[in-house]
């Protein structure tokens, strides 16, 4: 095992941007059918490091080998002959296409000039077949879930005789059942020789998985630990440099005597949603759990009036409010934060300033609704400050921030906006770490001061370790509330999985 | 205020993350596409200066201003849907619509000139409300929407003027509005593009109508979950567009002595690539009222300087043509810069 060279090997790598040195001395080996799992936080360099190995960027100094023979990569065409894919964490594919077109795109079988669709879909059964994926190949992307999406791109990577297999956070979207089906086909691949590069901010995963684990931060390489070396509070303090607990919950909370500041009844909507209703309690964080598809995203869409509810009706304060759309709700004083920061919480190319006050822009506006302009810098400054934004200045467009920061921007705006009630859809989704202790500190200071929360979440841990009551969805309906001190990853997904029993085996 | 306090003690006991900060964009970026525009012009005009002395004359320079002013000001009003990330292809029959309206208003109705030409700009108000009913209300996609309007515009002119020109001649002073010289020497028409662009700068950058057409171009389903009620600005945006128009309907009509309802088709594709050239961006999110400007003076000085030059009107079109697919280029070399 030893003799032989490593199947990929990368040395002393570094690559600077204008004014950024984004990596800096990075080094790792990759055996063939070996899982490294690769963590560090936003912005640690993973991402640079993937697009030197998949051919996107140039390294500015060190080496690559693969089986023990230095290569340059230039181009995405260099790392694909040899054999080294990437698993992006935005999907690529073609949602109008076939699965089937979208595995072979640009490598269609031909007779002639015509397109040979038949041996097309042969060519992607057999692959499908290979992996132990089952989706019929003549079926619209388009009509996919994500996790089977998921497995189409796995498909794709693998058609072109990967070796080398990289996957950034392939779970961040995926179901509890979803990511055991893809930790299944980790498996075999692994079993089969291939080498996996994974890409994840989940210690559940990592363990589960890693053979071996690197750490970045900041660009610099801290370190790797073997499989039995693995132990989450290290790996946590190697890639945040300081110590964070885990597993707490929240202090007791008595709902009895507490005002009842939202009253949802019998909401429902055409496609999903079947009589929701609930109450959140001034000062209270609720939780939503539930697996994906379960109605908790369609739920606060629907009281926030984003989307078209059939029946329902809603209470703030105890009065009955009349929300039809997003502005009604945010006028009676909710707030949503979607899962999807960057295509519906953010103006990504705007200034931090221009997020921040872009719930309350009348607020900042006088006379002919003139902009007072030095006032909005100033409250930007302020919240960046108090929630740490890491940023040069207030005048930087978002786009260039990292996810914890884009978050805390979009905090900030609804902390601009004073809301009595905030909606937390997935608050730290593709956030690392650090960034998400920071968040939930936050949450709970909110809470305290007498903001009353929602969080939606799909990671338990998360939902037992902030909410004081969690309300269980499955299939369009509310199928448990547990308080706190009753709640337990069993009797979550217990209750999650309850209406749901027909559909989890299909899938 | 209450507020940002709030959320200050909440989050001050935050625990800190690291300091490093994220890349910084230096602000040239920013400015290249408008710099660009600028240092374009400048060199046409140096080129054109070096190439024929008749050009710097001062005669030629206030005609061509002159010449800038109606579809100047037509792409003033149309940075704002462009800034949306919409389109209004009406602006060009709008505006000739506008221009027979103030005639039917003065000539055949005898209305007193201003309130002619009031009505003649608030023609285009309607035509503006009713392209937004059809996008922020109805839903249809802008192209369509306003292609729509265009046709429905232009057969209109020709219906309500029989297919004949109008002639202002006995409105008194109604051709002074764009010839008249209230600066000696510069045709007002000039001054009201000017006008017109400090009005549209000023609500663009200074106001919250500005700053919501601008957010709306960047993420309008962000805007609207943020509460900004999305379909009643996209409406207002396309009724400021529209009065926009009528102004430059006026102007046209006031420039010619009359209303002449052939007119008008093209000069809607004229004033979207003005705007362009500009720096505005197609996709949205970014609007810029000085480069319009610039785009529009750009555009009439490369037709003049060919023309001085002696250059067949027919090249002058596929010169123009080049300009704005470099000046289209140079914009997505930008946007993957800062990418």
């Amino acid at each position: 095992m030893t003799v032989e060279p490593p199947l990929l090997e990368v040395r002393g790598i570094s690559k600077s941007f204008p004014g950024v040195k984004a990596l800096q001395g990075v080094e790792f080996q990759l055996d063939a059918g070996e899982v490294l799992v690769l963590v560090g936080e936003n912005g640690a360099g993973k991402s640079t490091l993937m697009k030197i190995l998949s051919g996107i960027y140039a390294r500015d100094e060190g080496t690559i080998a693969v089986d023990g023979r230095e290569v340059d990569i230039t181009g995405p065409a260099d790392a694909q002959e040899l054999g080294i894919s990437i698993i992006h964490q935005e999907m690529n594919l073609m949602p109008d296409l076939t699965v089937a077109q979208n595995i072979y795109l640009g490598r269609e079988p031909r007779r002639g000039l015509m397109l040979d669709e038949k041996a097309l879909n042969r060519q992607a059964a057999a692959l499908l077949g290979d992996l132990g994926i089952q989706l019929d190949p003549r079926t619209k992307v388009s009509t996919l879930t994500v996790a089977a999406q998921q497995m189409v791109e796995i498909a794709k990577a693998l058609s072109v005789d990967a070796r080398v297999l990289i996957m950034d956070e392939p779970t961040s979207a995926l179901t509890d059942t979803e990511v055991e089906t893809l930790f299944g086909l980790i498996e075999s691949l692994r079993a089969s020789g291939t080498g996996i590069i994974y890409i994840s901010h989940r210690m559940e995963e990592l363990k589960r998985l890693a053979d071996r684990v690197t750490v970045l931060r900041d660009g610099q390489y801290i370190g790797s630990l073997d499989r039995d070396e693995i132990d989450v509070p290290t790996i946590i303090e190697m890639m945040v440099g300081r110590t964070i607990d885990t597993g707490s919950k929240p202090e007791p909370f008595d709902t009895a005597g507490r005002d009842v500041v939202l009253k949802v009844d019998g909401l429902s909507t055409r496609t999903l949603l079947k009589d929701v209703g609930f109450e959140l309690h001034r000062g209270e964080i609720l939780g939503f759990a539930g697996l994906m598809g379960a109605g908790r995203t369609e739920t606060a869409r629907a009281i926030i009036g984003a989307d078209p509810s059939t029946s329902g009706r809603v209470e703030i304060n105890g009065r009955v409010a009349r929300i039809r759309q997003p502005a009604d709700a945010v006028r009676h004083g909710i707030g949503y934060l979607s899962e999807d920061r960057k295509s519906l919480g953010l103006l990504l190319e705007q200034s931090v300033t221009t997020n921040t006050i872009a719930a309350s822009l009348g607020r900042f506006s006088g006379l002919l609704g003139i902009m007072n302009d030095r006032r909005a810098r100033r409250v930007a400054q302020q919240h960046v400050e108090d929630l740490r934004t890491r940023t040069p200045n207030v005048e930087q467009p978002v786009k260039l921030l990292s996810g914890g920061n884009q978050q805390k921007v979009v905090i900030a705006k609804w902390l601009v906006r004073d809301c009595d009630i905030l909606i937390f859809d997935e608050p730290t989704r593709g956030i690392d770490v650090g960034a998400k202790e920071e968040i939930y500190t936050l949450l709970q200071k909110l809470a305290a001061t007498g903001t009353s929360i929602i969080v939606i979440s799909s990671e338990l841990p998360e939902v037992l370790r902030l909410s004081h009551r969690i309300v269980v969805m499955a299939n369009g309906r509310i199928t448990g509330t547990l308080a706190s001190e009753d709640a337990t990853q069993n009797s979550i997904m217990d209750l999650a999985t309850r209406f749901d029993a027909a559909e989890g085996a299909a899938a | 205020m209450s507020s940002s306090e709030n959320g200050a003690a909440v989050a001050t006991e935050a625990r800190a993350g690291g300091t490093t900060a994220a890349p910084s964009t230096p602000a040239w970026r920013a400015w290249l596409q408008q710099g660009l525009a600028f240092g374009t012009l400048i060199a046409l005009l140096l080129f054109f200066w070096a190439a024929s002395p008749r050009f710097l004359t001062w005669s030629n320079i206030s005609g061509v201003l002159l010449a800038t002013a109606v579809i100047g000001i037509l792409a003033l009003g149309t940075t704002f849907v462009i800034t949306t990330a919409g389109i209004d292809l009406s602006i060009g029959t709008g505006m000739t619509l506008c221009s027979v309206m103030t005639g039917i208003f003065a000539v055949d109705l005898g209305l007193p000139m201003p309130l002619a030409v009031l009505l003649g700009i608030l023609t285009g108000g309607v035509i503006g409300l009713l392209n937004g009913l059809n996008v922020a209300i109805l839903g249809l996609p802008p192209f369509i929407a306003t292609l729509a309007m265009m046709m429905i515009a232009q057969g209109l002119a020709l219906v309500i003027s029989g297919v004949s020109p109008i002639y202002f001649n006995d409105v008194p002073s109604f051709q002074s509005i764009a010839l008249g010289t209230l600066i000696p020497g510069l045709p007002n028409a000039v001054l009201i593009m000017f006008l017109v662009a400090a009005l549209a700068w000023f609500l663009l950058s200074k106001t919250i109508f500005g700053r919501i057409t601008v957010a709306i171009g960047s993420n309008e389903e962000a805007a609207r979950l943020s509460g900004i009620d999305t379909r009643r600005w996209k409406l207002i945006i396309y009724i400021v567009a529209g009065l926009f128009t009528g102004v430059a309907g006026v102007v046209m009509a006031s420039r010619l002595g009359s209303a002449q309802p052939q007119l008008g088709v093209g000069y809607e594709l004229q004033a979207i690539a003005a705007v362009i050239i500009g720096g505005t961006s197609l996709m949205g999110g970014r609007g810029s009222i000085t480069g319009t400007l610039i785009g529009a003076l750009i555009m009439s000085v490369l037709i003049n300087g060919l023309r001085i030059l002696s250059i067949q009107t027919e090249w002058q079109n596929v010169v123009v043509g080049i300009v704005i697919a470099l000046a289209v280029f140079f914009d997505t070399l930008r946007n993957k810069r800062s990418a």
